[in-house]
């Protein structure tokens, strides 16, 4: 660990700082994130450091609070995505024969439909709430992680440990976690960090559209959409969260990236 | 050696290193060539003989100053003509390679473009040195004549997957000698063809040697094959000479401990065991094929195997040998027939099989490599099949974990050790070690031998039938060695084409009369003498004439 590259360091750096922001909202955000404290867009002053919203609450405060749910629906649904792809995924390669065709054509069939789409389709019809924005992103995610963990479990899965496992008579929730899974999982993690960017421009996105986090809370995408009357009249507030999440998808980027340069063997393991 | 007057090649005191880059350390230097020299007069042959990693093909290789994948030479001359290659710059490199010094590979079938037929490729160089097309085809069309291709004049429009593995190593030595070059480089170019298809091979490429009087190194581990082939041969261990001698002086007359070891490789010898008590796996009528194909790959085949003894299952590669294994273990259920296991009839699929089933019938791999799981340590792998077929846990796994080690001849310190840490011999031990883990009564054998060095794999052996004495288990081998059937059959099975064709005792099958098929399988397997190739040669044209 002694040679972390200036590019990873710094998405550590920046990446880690948002995640503590987010963790400690409470104790580090100046005022709560629903309060009225000034009046409509005010500009960036002592008391509020990066001025005010559409509705006179500091931006900061709601910034930080916003941070916490964007970073949280995206974790939370990162982890539901892998887990339900990367299962089906390795059963897919394990099983092979019609449960692998299933679940292969199942998940084709679904990734024929833009996942932004299907997004919308499914949130105009159900309750909009977050454990549900959790469930519906980790879900159309987890079609990725489903090809990805099939297509590295399937060269894991000819291997004559496998095939020995099975000849002893394990079962094929043994062979998934014991043989498989500790083979497969540095290309996983390294993809882990991808889809966590895509899950933060995800909900993002819906919010921006109206169909993600509901007010009076907010997520990143929801305070762009709640300050963007205000770039008519110059006033950067719809930025400020534009940039958070440009920079934070940067930053786990680069740091993904020097993950799979370690890990990759193609690249000789090292760098 | 000095007194050879204009050597075409000259190695003086050769040194070569590698970096090789440890996880989680600094990198370091390695050696893997030192102190080697040799000299190479026109129209000789020198064998290079060595165990994996003897540093054989990185000398090779130097004679066209070539390192493979960050390897270096550090130190030392390579003269060729008398002129130090190694001084001389790309330019003359690129004069040097392709023209004066050509290289006959071992995997012929990679080393092929696929989209381009043969004959373009094989006088591509030829073209590249100015020699106009007419002639360079015409030299090709006399070398693939000389080679014994099938239609020389016509083979050269086919494309590498038209022909057959030996032929397309015929064509790749054809390529080497098109340019006419004065040394040729021959890495291997026997080792991944079958018995039968190596003698052909190795026929044609002594023929061609002596016609167009090139000198060649020629690199093998196979000390029988190179004893046909060489004049000279150079005996390397850790890139270390080990021994220089004439092939005559080093078959016989071995100064060396090493190399004595090397000759005497390949005669473990065991006494043939009467079949006594029952028939622990009984095979009746098996026909088997894969799904889409529309032929059997087993076809009607019986056979039968007492308790504790051995049954050989010989055969080239495509015999359907590695289909049985897959049949018997369930992999693939037979579409006919039967299997009897220890008095019980085994259900056709694995699904349908008892965990007594299971435990009783084990499995050794061909590669010990992947036959282990990297990310479990040598303790985890033999002990899992402790904990599930007869629940042990905790320190009393931990001690029978130890036995089995003993057993094995590896000992304490390694039941923690990750299967990257061990050698390809200490791998397959340990594979060994978890198949009687379960306590079977029947081990099926794949190929164990097949990827180890012969020194290794004679201890594997040994162990085998130590093994067999103390636990009176039966095994199934799987192989395409004869020598390895000598060493440890009871009974043996020769398999052609999906079917038996030949099975019995062991003297019963290795004495005439022989049916055709052994008696070629037979013959093909080199003889540790010189001169073995031409009678057999001389043997197989009497026949053919005769007919």
């Amino acid at each position: 660990m002694s040679r972390i590259p200036l590019s990873a360091l710094i998405g550590i750096v920046v990446t880690a700082a948002y995640f503590l922001a987010a963790i400690f909202a409470d104790v580090i955000s100046p005022y709560g994130y629903a309060e009225v404290v000034g009046n409509v867009w005010d500009p960036i002053s002592a008391d509020h450091w990066l001025g005010t919203d559409s509705i006179g609450r500091d931006l900061l405060s709601r910034m930080i609070y916003g941070g916490q749910i964007t970073i949280f629906v995206a974790a939370a649904a990162t982890v539901l995505a892998f887990a339900t792809g990367a299962f089906f995924g390795f059963l897919a390669a394990v099983s092979g024969g019609w449960v692998d065709q299933t679940l292969s054509r199942l998940v084709d069939l679904l990734m024929s439909i833009p996942a932004l789409i299907l997004a919308l389709v499914i949130l105009s019809v159900l309750p909009v709430s977050i454990p549900v924005l959790i469930g519906v992103m980790g879900l159309i995610e987890s079609t990725r992680v489903f090809r990805l963990s099939r297509a590295v479990a399937v060269d894991v899965a000819v291997m004559d440990y496998v095939e020995a496992a099975r000849l002893r008579g394990e079962g094929t929730l043994w062979v998934i976690f014991r043989e498989i899974l500790p083979n497969a999982l540095s290309p996983l993690v390294a993809e882990a960090g991808l889809r966590f960017i895509f899950m933060v421009l995800f909900i993002s996105t819906l919010s921006f559209l109206g169909l993600g986090v509901q007010p009076p809370l907010a997520d990143w995408g929801g305070i762009v959409k709640e300050n963007k009357e205000g770039i008519v009249y110059g006033i950067p507030a719809a930025l400020i969260p534009a940039v958070a999440i440009a920079t934070l998808a940067i930053s786990v980027n680069l740091v993904a990236d020097w993950v799979l340069n370690r890990t990759s063997s193609l690249k000789g393991g090292r760098g | 050696m000095s007194e050879i007057e204009n050597p075409v090649l000259e190695i003086r005191d050769l040194k070569i290193e590698a970096t090789s880059y440890p996880p989680g350390e600094k990198p370091v230097d390695v050696t893997i060539v030192e102190g080697v020299s040799l000299t190479l007069a026109k129209g000789k042959v020198m064998g290079l003989i060595g165990e994996s990693g003897a540093g054989k093909s990185t000398i090779g290789l130097s004679s066209m100053a070539y390192g493979r994948g960050g390897v270096r030479i550090t130190a030392g001359e390579v003269l060729v003509n008398g002129t130090d290659i190694l001084k001389g710059g790309a330019g003359a490199l690129r004069r040097l390679r392709g023209k004066t010094v050509t290289y006959v590979s071992q995997s012929a079938a990679a080393s092929f473009n696929p989209a381009r037929k043969l004959m373009d490729q094989v006088i591509e160089t030829s073209l590249a040195m100015g020699v106009a097309r007419a002639e360079a085809e015409a030299r090709a069309v006399a070398l693939f004549e000389k080679l014994g291709l099938p239609s020389p004049k016509t083979i050269g429009n086919r494309y590498p997957h038209q022909v057959s593995g030996g032929q397309l190593q015929r064509v790749m030595t054809a390529m080497a000698l098109c340019p006419q070059p004065e040394l040729v480089v021959f890495d291997e170019p026997t080792t991944a063809l079958d018995v039968t298809t190596q003698i052909d091979v190795l026929a044609a490429i002594k023929e061609a040697i002596r016609d167009t009087g090139v000198a060649a190194l020629y690199i093998t581990h196979d000390l029988a094959v190179v004893a046909q082939v060489s004049d000279e041969i150079m005996v390397l261990r850790h890139g270390n000479m080990v021994e220089l001698g004439t092939a005559e002086q080093i078959i016989h007359d071995p100064r060396e401990e090493y190399t004595r070891d090397l000759v005497s490789v390949r005669q473990v010898n065991h006494a043939e065991k009467p079949a006594v008590g029952e028939a622990v796996l009984k095979i009746n009528d098996i026909s088997a094929r894969y799904s889409g194909l529309k032929f059997d790959v087993l076809k009607h085949v019986t056979l039968e195997l007492a308790a504790g003894q051995t049954l050989a299952v010989v055969g080239e590669s495509g015999s359907g040998k590695s289909t049985l294994a897959r049949v018997i273990t369930g992999l693939l259920p037979p579409n006919a027939g039967s299997i009897e296991f220890c008095g019980r009839t085994l259900s056709p699929a694995l699904k349908g099989r008892s965990k007594e089933d299971l435990r009783e019938l084990q499995m050794i791999y061909q590669m010990a490599d992947t036959a282990m799981n990297p990310r479990q340590t040598v303790a985890a792998i033999i002990g899992r099949p402790l904990e599930f077929y007869f629940g042990l846990k905790g320190a009393e796994k931990r001690k029978r974990v130890q036995e089995l080690l003993d057993e094995i001849e590896l000992g304490t310190g390694f039941a923690d050790r990750y299967p990257a840490e061990l050698s390809g011999g200490q791998k397959q031990r340990v594979c060994i070690a978890r198949a009687l883990a379960a306590k079977p009564k029947l081990i099926i054998c794949d190929e164990v031998t097949s990827a180890l060095d012969p020194l290794v794999a004679d201890g594997i052996l040994k162990l085998l039938l130590n093994l067999q004495k103390e636990e009176g288990v039966a095994y199934l081998f799987i192989t395409h060695d004869l020598a390895t059937v000598k060493a440890i059959a009871d009974k043996i099975a020769v398999m052609y084409r999906g079917a038996v064709v030949r099975d019995g005792n062991r003297d019963e099958v290795l004495s005439p009369p022989f049916d055709d098929y052994t008696d070629l399988l037979l013959s093909s397997v080199p003889e540790m003498r010189l001169g073995w190739l031409e009678e057999v040669i001389a043997h197989r044209k009497m026949e053919a004439g005769g007919e």
